[in-house]
């Protein structure tokens, strides 16, 4: 089952990148409709994010700020108003029992969904990379050792460790912070096996032979030749890997394991959502809405950047690729 | 094969040797005294003192490692103070610090819920995802193929409480054909048993069913392409009879396989499902345990759920050996 797909490295690796330059790979992916779309959406999203406290501002709206005066306290503290409390105040409405802004809520819980979606990939990356690597150049014993650990990482499941780890640390640790290492930590194992295959196929074509024969250490060789080879699949991978972590934060937050109250965040808002399904429906969809388009987003973005990188690949989306990921 | 069968259990189970040894070393090494944990919000510290004894944590942190290996494999005797025995059977994996039950215990209850709820979700993606990638194997181009696309492109990385959150928006709140599902054990009543484990079922087999329906299809038209299928074409056998007896056999292969892997993990892994349909399984178990930091609870969860991963894992391995011999020679 474990089996590998490493691919066989591409001819042209040996003169040029093995993806084509940065700007062949743009225009590959701009003409993809579809990536292009998801990028648009993406960019948006994170506008709306980065600009979150520029909109508290201008709405009036602090994300924390309690209106009793907007929720109907006799019938248990539905929003007043159509859809949820829309007004020119809040822009879509208020969260049902508390009267917090909905909006500002929204795109406080965007930058919390993005920040740690990036900064969870980032850190399984460089671990992936560094473990990776020294797995495929170290020592031998050191190699198998770290390939063992690697195995190990990926059989473990690993959003149940997630969320018993959130156990054991000290309540008063950020919570964001934790998620990003929580996540980072756990899912390297991935990264790691794919960054060791490539090396141990790339560690013998010429042009890394002929950098060893003119002298160069296996540190230079690492980076010099190694890593900018390896850039296409393990961008690939990252890109696949960011909606996995938004996911897997939003799901430790709807379990209550994730980012703590007040600070707020989608998957806490769709837990707590759960009671009002009727009574508010807006407050369901809403957050359930951008989650998902998010997470397709980031998707469909993954799908064209593989395929961009490598144009001999289908799209992994598309059926009957054969190559599907299990999640 | 008997090599390689003895091979792949003797790497399953230093797996989960490394797993105990993590988890415990984690668990037990973490900032926050087990002891004050287990004693609870208002002990003093000589009660402290004494549950530190009782629970042998003054020792060295390898000699607590063994004794938790050794409770684990042949049972453990507590000192319960005052010349009291607590004896804790085979699977020891301690006592309770909310409750003081055992913690094997415990995880046995909800052993029939979370299997429950597993096997009703094997069942409608073996049927409705196998089918599926039949179906759209046989016509190529046709609508299934199409539909396949895009349940695919949504259920790829699509929450599974969202689709949980809206069935039961739809079905229970609005539409209001079933109630809102309580769980009522198998031995109390099949019919409620099952009318109230539905939408938990739907919720989690139609993503796995997607990509069931991918690696049918995919596999059935790697077998299709095979040369013994092309030499039974040219013997004149007829495209139905090639399907159902020749390429399904070639094709069921990794759905086994993955089968075993996805209702071994589901056995643990339905953390998201189980705690929002309110199911008490073993998922609800963690998360109850880790919200009141239950420390012994979630330690026994997270080990059970890795054995059974692990385990899960080298079955599907062996599945799959027995079904290609070729994956015994590599």
């Amino acid at each position: 089952m474990s089996v590998l797909t490493t691919g066989p490295v591409p001819a042209a690796g040996v003169t040029t990148p093995a993806a084509g330059t940065g700007r062949q790979v743009w225009r590959r992916l701009r003409r993809r409709p579809s990536a292009v779309a998801a990028a648009a959406v993406l960019a948006l999203l994170v506008l709306l994010a980065l600009a979150a406290p520029l909109f508290a501002q201008l709405t009036g709206q602090d994300p924390n700020a309690y209106h009793d005066d907007l929720v109907d306290s006799a019938r248990g503290g539905v929003p007043l108003g159509s859809f949820g409390g829309i007004s020119a105040d809040h822009w879509l409405g208020v969260e049902p029992g508390s009267g917090r802004d909905l909006f500002v809520r929204l795109l406080y819980g965007a930058r919390i969904s993005l920040l740690v979606a990036l900064g969870a990939t980032a850190l399984q990356v460089l671990l992936g990379v560094a473990a990776g690597l020294t797995a495929a150049l170290g020592h031998r014993i050191l190699g198998r050792f770290i390939g063992g650990v690697t195995d190990v990482m990926i059989a473990l499941p690993m959003l149940v460790l997630a969320i018993a780890l959130t156990a054991v640390v000290p309540p008063d640790f950020p919570r964001p912070l934790l998620l990003v290492l929580v996540i980072g930590v756990l899912d390297w194992g991935g990264t790691a096996r794919l960054v060791r295959a490539q090396t141990l196929s790339l560690r013998g074509l010429d042009f890394v032979e002929a950098a060893r024969l003119s002298g160069n250490g296996t540190l230079r060789i690492a980076r010099r030749e190694l890593l900018p080879s390896l850039a296409a699949p393990v961008i690939t991978l990252a890109a696949i890997k960011v909606p996995t972590n938004m996911v897997i934060e939003a799901s430790l937050s709807f379990l209550g394991v994730g980012v703590k109250p007040p600070t707020p965040s989608w998957g806490q808002m769709l837990s707590s959502a759960q009671t009002w399904f009727r009574a508010d429906p807006a407050y369901v969809l809403l957050p359930a809405g951008l989650l998902f388009v998010t997470v397709l987003a980031f998707t469909v973005l993954g799908d064209g950047v593989r395929t961009a990188l490598d144009p001999r690949e289908g799209s992994r989306l598309r059926v009957g690729t054969g190559k599907e990921r299990t999640t | 094969m008997t090599g390689f069968v003895l091979r792949r259990l003797g790497a399953a189970l230093l797996v989960l040797l490394a797993l105990s040894a993590v988890v415990y070393a984690l668990f037990y090494l973490a900032p926050g005294d087990p002891a004050r944990l287990a004693c609870g919000e208002r002990c003093n510290p000589q009660q402290i003192a004494q549950v530190r004894e009782q629970l042998g944590l003054n020792d060295s942190v390898p000699t607590q490692y063994l004794r938790f290996l050794q409770g684990v494999l042949a049972g453990r005797d507590y000192s319960g103070g005052a010349g009291l025995v607590l004896h804790c059977d085979a699977p020891c994996l301690g006592f309770s610090y909310q409750n003081d039950r055992q913690v094997t215990e415990l995880l046995l209850e909800r052993l029939p819920a979370t299997f429950s709820l597993a096997l009703g979700a094997l069942v409608i993606w073996l049927v409705i995802g196998v089918g599926t990638g039949l179906l759209s194997a046989v016509r190529r181009g046709g609508l299934t193929e199409r539909l396949l696309t895009v349940v695919t492109l949504a259920a790829t990385g699509t929450p599974v409480f969202i689709l949980g959150l809206l069935l039961l928006m739809a079905v229970c709140a609005y539409l209001r054909w079933l109630p809102f599902p309580t769980y009522v054990p198998f031995g109390d009543d099949p019919e409620q048993w099952a009318w109230n484990l539905l939408l938990p079922w739907v919720t989690l087999g139609f993503f796995e069913s997607a990509k069931y329906a991918r690696l049918t299809r995919s596999s059935t038209l790697e077998t299709l392409a095979e040369d013994h299928i092309r030499t039974f074409r040219a013997y004149g056998v007829g495209e139905r009879a090639l399907v159902t007896r020749h390429a399904v056999r070639g094709a069921v292969a990794p759905v086994i396989a993955l089968s075993a892997v996805d209702f071994g993990t589901m056995i643990g892994g339905a953390v998201l499902t189980e705690s929002l349909f309110g199911i008490p399984g073993l998922g609800k178990t963690l998360i109850d345990g880790v919200r009141v930091v239950d420390l012994p609870v979630v330690v026994g969860v997270v080990l059970t759920i890795g054995t059974a991963v692990v385990i899960a894992g080298a079955v599907a391995d062996l599945l799959y050996a027995v079904a290609d011999r070729r994956v015994a020679l590599a």
